[in-house]
């Protein structure tokens, strides 16, 4: 197993698991797997799935069938960054099919598919309730709004700074 | 200016903080109905308010409110819905983003009279800045004394917990929130039993909008006769609109119910006209799931009078001519927009978002968005219109939850009121792919002269 939280980890863990009522822990699995995911590096292998099923005490079929539900869950890796843009009507109508087109020109790939230096994934998603700053897009927690494509440019600029500056 | 009871310090800076929020006299209404009030005497004023749940339903707050159940020794939950996911809806985002302490002032007031010691705020997964402020703001309002053990001295404990959803429109259904709440899919429940009787954990349980319970804090303060004094008829109190689409200015606004639905578009307190110097086309006044209507119906009703943004008005003329208030997600189409297009997206999304428990649905839904997306193309014959007409009302009235009905709706309304923009795209297969069908007949019987 090597796949754990580490103490800081562990201490959000507690701080989610105490508010609901005893005996019923399995109410944190939702939050649990936003911090797994979070902490695993962006998506949730099994393994991942069955430690939190462990720390739940639940059964891994459970963590499964719930983490297959929900969009927010990524079940394969996925890049650095991942754009995560809106083609709900609101933002179509605004402008969204130019900005997916822009961003699948500049990053080289389709919706659902990682750049090869892996810095940046695609994504189409369904409405984030946004709608009046469209176009948009969410890039990990925080939301991209009123997109042009200066702006696409800017963005994905920022972020391979932001990769460089790691390295 | 019309009367602001939720969105009035919206812009006092630093309003998000407690500090800010309690010098502007915030608090100050739970402190009198924590220690002044009854719990009878806040639901009473609750019910004169004539409050209706601002989630999409319009169901009076007051009522739903009476309905929960008490049994001795088992705990009552109030399950705030923060879920927002329909398209075209924003506000609650607006609400909470700006104004977390009115929130939490709401949901104190109303964790009392329903006796909920710990209350939840189900918020949809991608707001995760918006769960951070609130949790921050819990956590002051917590050192200050208005959360935590007996609160004021009133020996009433509550406590307030932030829980973050991971993407599914369906967990916005009350009973498909309870089970995600329990950790579970988002598998809406048969009903009854009803929440108010076995809701989350099999407790009783409350689920209100977050405009529905920040309403609560005017409500108390100014006393519900006041407050329905407010608006018209059964639309009574300010009403919270998200904005979207092809307008000048498109944001959150507090309406008083009286405001017409020409003025909200065109005055520059609102939306300010239509963007680019287009014209009108269409509008879905109430969020994604409510029909479409064109300009002429939705300026005027069917007779011909005024039409106004309030429950009553919206779905004056029924579905033939009329839409609905819905989540009050105002999403405007000028006449460059297609309605096929449109609806594909819409088609899309519930297919989507179906959860796949009722064969009507699951099916439904993707059939749609295929025979859409075919007429899209260039590909469509003109007996798909009428399939599409058929599936939708299969769907409609047949499963376990209105997610069902809110796909069949956005359908049914396109066709019934741009069935030739259909049938045109149809008959012009290669033309569709690189022009619009445009405004035709739909166009604003006032600010476009025939
Ligand atoms: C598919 C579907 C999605 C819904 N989404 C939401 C939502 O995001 N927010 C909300 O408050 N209500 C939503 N509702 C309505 C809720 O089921 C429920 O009626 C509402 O939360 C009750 O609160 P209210 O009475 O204060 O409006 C949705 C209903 C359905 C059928
Ligand atoms: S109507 Fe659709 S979303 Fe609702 S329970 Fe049935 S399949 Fe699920
Ligand atoms: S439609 Fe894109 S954010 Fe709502």
């Amino acid at each position: 197993m090597s796949l754990q939280f580490n103490n800081e980890q562990m201490t959000e863990f507690k701080r989610l698991v105490v508010r609901y009522p005893e005996g019923k822990q399995k109410s944190a699995l939702l939050p649990v797997l936003h911090l797994a995911q979070d902490s695993f590096g962006g998506w949730l292998p099994t393994e991942a799935m069955d430690y939190v099923a462990g720390l739940l005490s639940i059964e891994p079929i459970e963590v499964y069938e719930v983490a297959t539900f929900y969009s927010m869950y990524n079940l394969k890796p996925v890049g650095k960054f991942v754009f995560e843009v809106c083609q709900t009507g609101p933002c179509m109508i605004s402008g969204s099919d130019n900005i997916i087109a822009y961003i699948q020109n500049q990053l080289g790939i389709q919706p659902g598919e990682t750049t090869k230096d892996g810095v940046f994934t695609l994504k189409l998603v369904e409405c984030l309730g946004a709608c009046g700053y469209a176009p948009m897009m969410q890039v990990g927690k925080i939301y991209r709004e009123h997109l042009t494509k200066e702006k696409v440019d800017a963005i994905i600029e920022e972020y391979r700074m932001q990769v460089v500056a790691q390295n | 200016m019309g009367v602001k009871l939720l969105l009035e310090k919206a812009n006092v800076p630093g309003i998000r903080t407690y500090d800010v929020y309690r010098r502007e006299g915030g608090y100050v209404t739970a402190e009198k109905a924590l220690k002044e009030m009854t719990i009878e005497a806040i639901v009473e004023e609750v019910k004169k308010s004539g409050l209706r749940g601002r989630g999409g339903a319009g169901f009076p707050a007051g009522m739903k409110w009476s309905f929960i159940a008490k049994p001795e020794g088992v705990p009552r939950h109030l399950v705030c819905n923060a879920d927002e996911s329909e398209p075209g809806t924003f506000k609650d985002r607006y609400l909470m983003e700006f104004l977390p302490h009115l929130l939490i002032e709401g949901l104190l007031i109303s964790s009392f009279a329903l006796g909920s010691n710990d209350t939840y705020i189900y918020i949809r997964g991608e707001y995760a800045w918006v769960a951070t402020i609130l949790e921050e703001a819990i956590e002051e309002a917590t050192k200050n004394g208005f959360l935590g053990n007996n609160i004021l001295g009133t020996g009433f404990d509550c406590r307030i917990h932030v829980h973050r959803g991971a993407g599914a429109y369906i967990c916005g259904e009350e009973t498909a929130l309870i089970e995600s709440l329990e950790g579970k899919r988002g598998n809406p429940r048969i009903k009854p039993p009803f929440p108010a009787i076995q809701g989350v954990w099999m407790r009783p349980t409350v689920v209100n909008n977050v405009e529905t319970l920040a309403a609560i804090v005017p409500i108390i303060k100014m006393g519900g006769e006041e407050y329905a004094k407010i608006g018209i008829g059964r639309s009574t109190g300010t009403k919270l609109i998200s904005a979207c689409g092809n307008i000048n200015k498109p944001g959150v606004y507090e309406i008083d119910m009286t405001i017409s639905v020409e003025d909200f578009i065109y005055s520059d307190e609102y939306c300010g006209g239509i963007a680019n110097g287009k014209k009108l086309k269409a509008c879905i006044p109430g969020g994604s799931s409510v029909p479409i209507l064109p300009a002429n119906l939705l300026l005027k009703t069917a007779k011909g009078e005024t039409r106004y943004m309030n429950y009553e008005s919206l779905s004056d003329g029924g579905f033939a001519t009329g839409s609905m208030m819905g989540s009050g997600g105002f999403i405007v189409l000028d006449e460059d927009q297609c309605i096929v297009k449109n609806t594909l997206t819409l088609a899309r999304f519930y297919r989507h978002e179906s959860c796949g428990q009722c064969s009507p649905c699951r099916e439904g839904t993707g059939w749609m968005e295929k025979i859409i997306q075919k007429i899209e193309l260039g590909k469509g014959e003109i007996s798909d219109i009428d399939l599409l007409w058929d599936i939708q009302r299969k769907i409609e009235g047949n499963t376990i939850c209105p997610l069902g009905d809110a796909a069949a709706w956005p359908v049914a309304a396109a066709i019934r009121h741009f069935r030739d923009e259909f049938e045109w795209h149809i008959n012009n297969r290669e033309l569709s792919q690189t022009s619009n069908f445009g405004l035709q007949h739909y166009a604003d019987p006032i600010h476009v002269p025939a």
